[in-house]
């Protein structure tokens, strides 16, 4: 496995709702070789403060060099990045980690909430059939509020996925949890894949044990490198060991992941 | 072209007591993990030396999360020097790190003065170190906990066993949590050390007040980055003026020019740590940014602007 690091021209900065930005960049070198489920290290700004690059899974990646993020903004770091105009430079280290496998057999469900559901379209791309039958991919989406997913949403149905939704401002779809959606389909799924806050990851990593279906799960740390030199991306193995986030994962099977503690 | 290369060749070797380094730009342990991590996007062939990830007698997990916060221009980190211990390190580590043409400085910690030596005995048989670099920031277990790195005459006596026990160059990894530096210096240089690296991370703490819990699990953990620069350079300054030995600048060193004020104010070399997480080419760039700097100085050597900081009118 081979990262770079790679000074990528933005293309174009989409915003999508009033914190949420989808960047277009050239990044020939990253994007050849990403893989759904991996993420760059991508700097913010070019001052010292903030410090330390932040962590991007890929959302999505061509061919033909772009590479799409997903950028919530959350503090400093990402106001700033998300704030870049096409022609800006934003320097990118990547790609990083271990994503998710191959799917070996369908249907596979997707379930992302909110910021999480950035690698899953990645996912959708990639690894299913283009396009799959509706009933090879189940896709639950969950978020705050409908206009942070209509977007999203609308590019899984265009991938042929079958999508479902849940709000928790009942905007959308379901008015309740994401993970309301999973038990119905869970009998005939053969794996789920999920990316979103932890306690929703580990609400889906419960069903699915108790339904023993597997399940494979992207994590999230804050991570000064992303390359395994920091050692500060850890989190709790459910064998008791610390597992680093930046080199393990950040995919993980979930029955590997401590999620209750 | 091989007449400009001749002419534009400055030599920026320096040594470090009986160590000879092609260039003064080295990495900070705990930093550049084993270096392998590094290996696609640094040329591990060019640097001065690759100081590696502290390495105890036992494998250590290291301390829970969260480990690391990120504060105004720097970072704190608690990773509790998490490491693969001596026997991993030599059957896993060391076979990459012989490939890399840099020269290799292992880092060793312990709870105890003969963990030291025992690392530094069992570390000075296996080919390819070229030197050790003493982290004395730890708790002496038999002491009550006291940390070896801030009373003189223990910072003293792990030198001296180290020193007892290894033909390799020692260097001594000073902590800036003590009253005075200068003193710590001594006492190590006294019994032996090759040189003095320093600082280690500036003990600290941040605090999130929407949850008012602290924001490292382990409450408190060490301050890097270039937040602090202006104390590092000023212990550096203090220390080479006190003591023969050589002396390794370490402390938020990001660029060329941070790296030539350490250089000026008396380090022989320095050590680049947090840049090379927020800049894997910090190094790189800070070995091209101290030639240029000689070329515009019209000096003809790196050997020539160490110390040279000017004082008076």
């Amino acid at each position: 496995m081979s990262e770079y690091q790679e000074n990528s021209v933005v293309q174009s900065n989409d915003r999508v709702t009033d914190s949420l930005y989808r960047l277009t960049l050239h990044a020939p070198r990253i994007a050849e070789r990403a893989q759904p489920g991996q993420f760059v290290m991508a700097a913010c700004g070019q001052s010292l403060d903030p410090l330390l690059r932040r962590p991007f899974s890929i959302h999505q990646a061509s061919a033909t060099g772009t590479l799409q993020l997903l950028v919530k903004v959350i503090g400093r770091g990402t106001r700033l990045l998300s704030s870049v105009r096409p022609g800006d430079i934003v320097n990118l280290i990547g790609p990083l980690g271990r994503g998710f496998s191959r799917p070996k057999e369908s249907p596979v469900c997707l379930v992302g909430g909110g910021i999480g559901i950035a690698p899953l379209v990645f996912f959708a791309q990639r690894f299913l059939h283009q396009p799959p039958p509706s009933e090879d991919c189940v896709v639950l989406l969950g978020s705050r509020t409908g206009n942070e997913i209509l977007q999203l949403a609308a590019e899984f149905i265009d991938l042929g996925c079958l999508v479902l939704t849940a709000t928790d401002d009942g905007s959308h779809g379901h008015h309740g949890l994401v993970t309301d959606l999973l038990p119905p389909y869970l009998s005939q799924i053969k794996k789920v894949y999920v990316c979103g806050p932890t306690a929703m990851m580990s609400a889906v990593a419960g069903i699915c044990h108790d339904a023993t279906v597997p399940c494979e799960a992207s994590l999230e740390a804050h991570m000064a490198c992303g390359l395994g030199a920091c050692l500060g991306c850890t989190i709790h193995g459910a064998d008791g060991s610390y597992k680093h986030v930046c080199k393990q994962g950040p995919v993980f099977n979930a029955e590997e992941i401590a999620w209750k503690r | 072209m091989e007449t400009l290369n001749s002419i534009a060749t400055i030599p920026l070797a320096v040594t470090i007591g009986p160590l000879q380094l092609a260039n003064p730009v080295m990495t900070a342990s705990g930093t550049f993990g084993y270096a392998s991590e590094f290996s696609n996007l640094v040329d591990l062939d060019r640097l001065g030396a690759l100081v590696v990830k502290g390495i105890s007698l036992e494998p250590r997990s290291g301390n829970p999360p969260p480990r690391i916060v990120e504060t105004a221009c720097g970072m704190l980190n608690a990773i509790g020097l998490e490491n693969v211990g001596l026997e991993r390190f030599i059957t896993e580590k060391m076979p990459f790190l012989r490939t890399c043409q840099s020269r290799v400085i292992v880092n060793i910690l312990g709870d105890s003065i003969e963990e030291y030596a025992i690392l530094a005995k069992e570390l000075s048989g296996v080919a390819g170190i070229d030197g050790l670099e003493i982290n004395i920031s730890c708790p002496n277990v038999k002491k009550g906990g006291v940390a070896f790195g801030t009373v003189p005459a223990m910072a003293a006596a792990v030198t001296q066993a180290v020193k007892n026990v290894t033909e390799l160059p020692v260097i001594v990894k000073l902590s800036p949590n003590v009253t005075d530096i200068v003193a710590m210096a001594q006492a190590v240089e006294t019994s032996g050390a090759d040189a003095v690296s320093l600082i280690n991370t500036l003990i600290g703490m941040a605090i999130d007040v929407q949850t008012r819990k602290p924001r490292l699990a382990n409450i408190i953990g060490g301050l890097s980055g270039p937040a602090i620069k202006p104390v590092a350079l000023r212990m550096v300054w203090q220390v080479a003026s006190a003591v023969s030995i050589p002396v390794i600048g370490i402390g938020g060193i990001g660029t060329a020019e941070d790296a030539i004020e350490f250089l000026l104010a008396g380090a022989t070399a320095v050590q680049v740590g947090t840049a090379n997480f927020y800049n894997p080419s910090a190094t790189e760039q800070i070995l091209a940014g101290i030639d240029l700097y000689l070329r515009q100085q019209g000096e003809t050597s790196v050997q020539a602007i160490i110390g040279s900081l000017r004082l008076g009118a």
